[in-house]
């Protein structure tokens, strides 16, 4: 399904600046923001959206790629941080090869840190878009290697959590480390009385 | 407790640190101090003869030092393991003429002085970070005399004497004359809220413990006049409410306001002096005793925790989540997990909750049994690498190799490969290609954000892990900040290229940042110590063909730091105003005249 071959010397790069409801569009000017992209080179579409991670908004995206035979995709959303995952695996449904997704971060970056500007947010959204596609014209296909990999969980602290947790794991069939400083484990749960709200004892 | 104990697949260090953390997800290295016990863990039976005959008797530090204990002794009774332990530096030593009494009254031949600490090396997948928390000291509010005055007491050290296994069997005395308390006090926030001593933060748990408190003391004393001075009673959770207006119905008197003022009257009770802030009037109550609910800070080893795993910190020190909503138990570093306290104040219902999504997402990610690695790794192009050995030297994880002697190509181990970039930034010869991250790609955006009115824009060069991350934490907490700031995203600062600066002036930046992690903090161990290197380079250059070193700035924010970075874009702004227009001119003429001069010097 995925394409690993590198994408073709003339890109055919979609473009996707997401309204993500009000969150941008009530700063950003988006449809302004895509029709600057449609009119830069290799920009097959380029289309305003409104929320570009929902369902309906990826399925979309992946009809453009399969319609419009794009082999990159640049979505201007929120942070990278927060939805490139997502996007990521958008584009490999699309049997495309992750790394040709390229965001521009409209969000944190800009709406929300420039609020009372909407003319100079939406030209730094142009810029940032503009930023984007120039980098996505240029990306590369690449794959992941597979490694093995050891079942086995270092916790470190033995208070409660640590203890939740090492339990957890074990219980489900993972060898755990549990490394503790005191000579007991316990933790500060261990030196308390009653606890709420069962008002039970600790230990 | 006694489940981890007998666990056959839970293997228990006690007494025991993590020292140095080597590798990555799927396969840390880890190495752990294990301090000698003195006492075989296992042939112990805690029988307490060797206690019996000890004749070194120290404060409990369990019971918070309201009882002692032995040279040799049980951390207390339902310690896991249950084995006793000396503690070597109270001991007299192993010397018969001396003491050793302990070696004659053990039966079973438990105890050996002879052992030693032990460094153990463990191959794990996956990390959970549960370090816990330290309670705060509150010795330095000295307005509630807590250390002058004997009948203060922390809320840990009140919940040893009520505890029916600590040093009064539950029977709740004054420390100074052991006498039945006729009225308590207690005092919230002790060390949090405050925007002076302690943290700014709210402990999460004080509320309810202290409610809980009240519970116990009315259980056994009705009689007891129980007050409770605070500024909000924070009782969100679920059954929580029931439980405050259970303690008010039992005529618990619930004060809003902290005393400003406490004075031991000559009896030992305390003189408590409190605005009513309700009522607006200044009281005066006299208590026999006071607890002061002390607040929930960062464990002491956060700090060097957080170093060797590369982790990140909040502005209170607690740990950084990889996001507050979303993956609120993951770190940023793949592999590790948080739980409990070390994230932040939770109560025991919240750190179980935690732990057992922490175990999960754990889970997730090792049950396969393998892990796909992130491509982004360098790539070494043979043809021109000439094997200085230079892109070796600065690999913080000794990916690649080079013999510099046989002028063989250096190469990459791409499973050990990170993909800072740092290598390919310090390649004089443009033999290395970082994927993903390609000079193309970047030197694309740059052009691209320089393509309109260069004059008028700020060119930033931002880490993934830290400044990348502080900027989207600007955003979320709305910080506004001068709208043409155009940022760059690379892996580490490690990464920014001194062609990319020299292309960015060329084009007419005014002024340009490389921004990445504090010192201490870089997720690439320290490779943004090359950055430094190379900024400092860089300015040298800068200062000899005449262009004013200030415009090219280096600045170290946190992913925690949204306020830092909206303030680093303002003085940036203030910088980039400064730049005249026939400031950029002559620097593109003078480097325009520089790379027709000697071609590719710079980059060198």
């Amino acid at each position: 399904m995925e394409k690993l071959d590198n994408p073709t010397a003339q890109p055919r790069i979609g473009v996707y600046v997401c309204n993500c409801g009000a969150n941008i569009a009530k700063t950003v000017d988006c449809e302004k923001v895509a029709a600057m992209a449609a009119a830069m080179a290799d920009v097959q579409i380029a289309r305003s959206i409104p929320y570009a991670c929902s369902e309906p908004g990826q399925q979309s995206i992946r009809e453009d790629i399969l319609d419009q035979s794009l082999d990159r995709v640049v979505v201007a959303s929120c942070s990278p941080r927060l939805h490139e995952p997502t996007f990521r695996q958008m584009v490999q449904d699309a049997g495309l090869n992750p790394y040709i997704l390229e965001m521009a971060n409209l969000r944190e970056h800009c709406s929300w840190v420039h609020m009372g500007l909407p003319e100079a947010a939406t030209e730094k959204a142009m810029d940032l878009t503009r930023m984007a596609i120039s980098r996505a014209r240029s990306l590369q296909a690449l794959k992941p290697e597979k490694l093995p990999l050891v079942k086995r969980t270092l916790v470190i602290g033995a208070g409660v959590a640590g203890i939740q947790a090492a339990l957890d794991l074990a219980d489900n069939g993972y060898d755990v480390v549990l490394v503790e400083k005191k000579p007991s484990i316990g933790g500060v749960m261990a030196t308390l009385d009653k606890t709420f709200p069962t008002m039970d004892c600790s230990i | 407790m006694t489940d981890v104990g007998r666990h056959p697949r839970i293997k228990l260090y006690v007494l025991s640190e993590v020292k140095e953390v080597k590798g990555s997800v799927g396969d840390f290295k880890v190495k752990i101090l294990k301090k000698a016990r003195y006492v075989d863990e296992k042939a112990c039976t805690a029988c307490g003869d060797c206690a019996a005959v000890c004749p070194v008797v120290r404060p409990d530090a369990f019971n918070c030092g309201l009882s002692s204990r032995k040279a040799i002794y049980s951390p207390f009774p339902q310690a896991v393991p249950s084995a006793y332990v000396i503690n070597v530096s109270e001991c007299l030593g192993h010397n018969p003429a001396v003491c050793a009494k302990c070696i004659e009254a053990c039966k079973k031949g438990c105890i050996s002085f002879h052992m030693s600490d032990e460094e153990i090396t463990e191959n794990v997948g996956t990390i959970v970070v549960a370090t816990g928390m330290t309670p705060y000291d509150p010795t330095e509010m000295d307005e509630y005399g807590y250390t002058r005055f004997e009948n203060v007491l922390t809320s840990l050290e009140f919940e040893r004497l009520v505890n029916a296994g600590g040093p009064t069997k539950g029977e709740v005395i004054r420390p100074t004359d052991r006498k039945k308390p006729k009225s308590i006090g207690f005092i919230q926030c002790v060390g949090s809220r405050s925007a002076g001593k302690g943290s700014a933060h709210c402990s999460n748990v004080c509320c309810m413990n202290t409610i809980k408190s009240t519970l116990v003391l009315k259980e056994h004393y009705p009689d007891m006049d129980v007050k409770v001075f605070y500024i909000d009673i924070r009782a969100f959770g679920k059954g929580f409410e029931d439980l405050y207006t259970r303690s008010r119905r039992l005529g618990v008197h619930y004060l809003r306001g902290l005393p400003g003022t406490v004075e031991e009257n000559p009896d030992g009770s305390l003189r408590v002096a409190v605005e009513n802030t309700a009522l607006g009037k200044i009281a005066f109550f006299d208590l026999d005793m006071l607890v002061l609910a002390v607040g929930v800070q960062p464990s002491g080893s956060t700090r060097m925790l957080q170093e060797m795993l590369g982790l990140q910190l909040t502005p209170d020190g607690f740990f950084l989540e990889a996001h507050p909503k979303l993956q609120p138990v993951d770190a940023a570093t793949r592999g590790v997990f948080y739980a409990g306290c070390a994230e932040g104040p939770k109560d025991i219902k919240e750190s179980v909750t935690q732990a057992s999504a922490a175990a999960a997402r754990a889970i997730r990610l090792m049950h396969t049994g393998e892990i796909s690695t992130d491509p982004i790794t360098s790539e070494i192009n043979a043809d021109k690498c000439k094997s200085c050995g230079k892109c070796a030297e600065v690999c913080p994880y000794n990916a690649i190799t080079v013999d510099v002697k046989k002028k063989t190509p250096a190469m990459v181990n791409t499973a050990a490969c990170a993909g800072c970039g740092t290598c390919a930034a310090e390649c004089a010869f443009d033999a290395i290609l970082m994927n993903h991250f390609t000079d193309r790609q970047i030197l694309d955006q740059v052009d691209a954000l320089l393509m309109e009115k260069p004059e008028e824009k700020i060119l930033a060069f931002a880490c993934n892990w830290c400044s990348y991350a502080g900027a989207d934490y600007a955003g979320v907490s709305r910080c506004q900040y001068p709208p043409n700031v155009r940022l760059i995203r690379t892996m580490c600062s490690g990464r920014v290229d001194e062609k990319f600066i020299w292309d960015g002036f060329l084009k007419g930046a005014p002024v340009i940042l490389v921004s990445g992690c504090h010192i201490g903090d870089c997720h690439y161990i320290d490779a943004n110590k090359w950055t430094v290197k190379r900024v400092e380079k860089i300015h040298k250059k800068m200062a000899k063909l005449g262009i004013r070193p200030e415009r090219l700035q280096l600045e170290w924010i946190s992913a925690a730091e949204g306020i830092r970075f909206s303030s680093v874009m303002h003085a940036l702004e203030a910088l980039r105003k400064g730049v005249t227009a026939e400031e950029t001119a002559e620097t593109i003429r003078i480097l325009q005249k520089s790379a027709d001069q000697k071609e590719g010097s710079l980059s060198g």
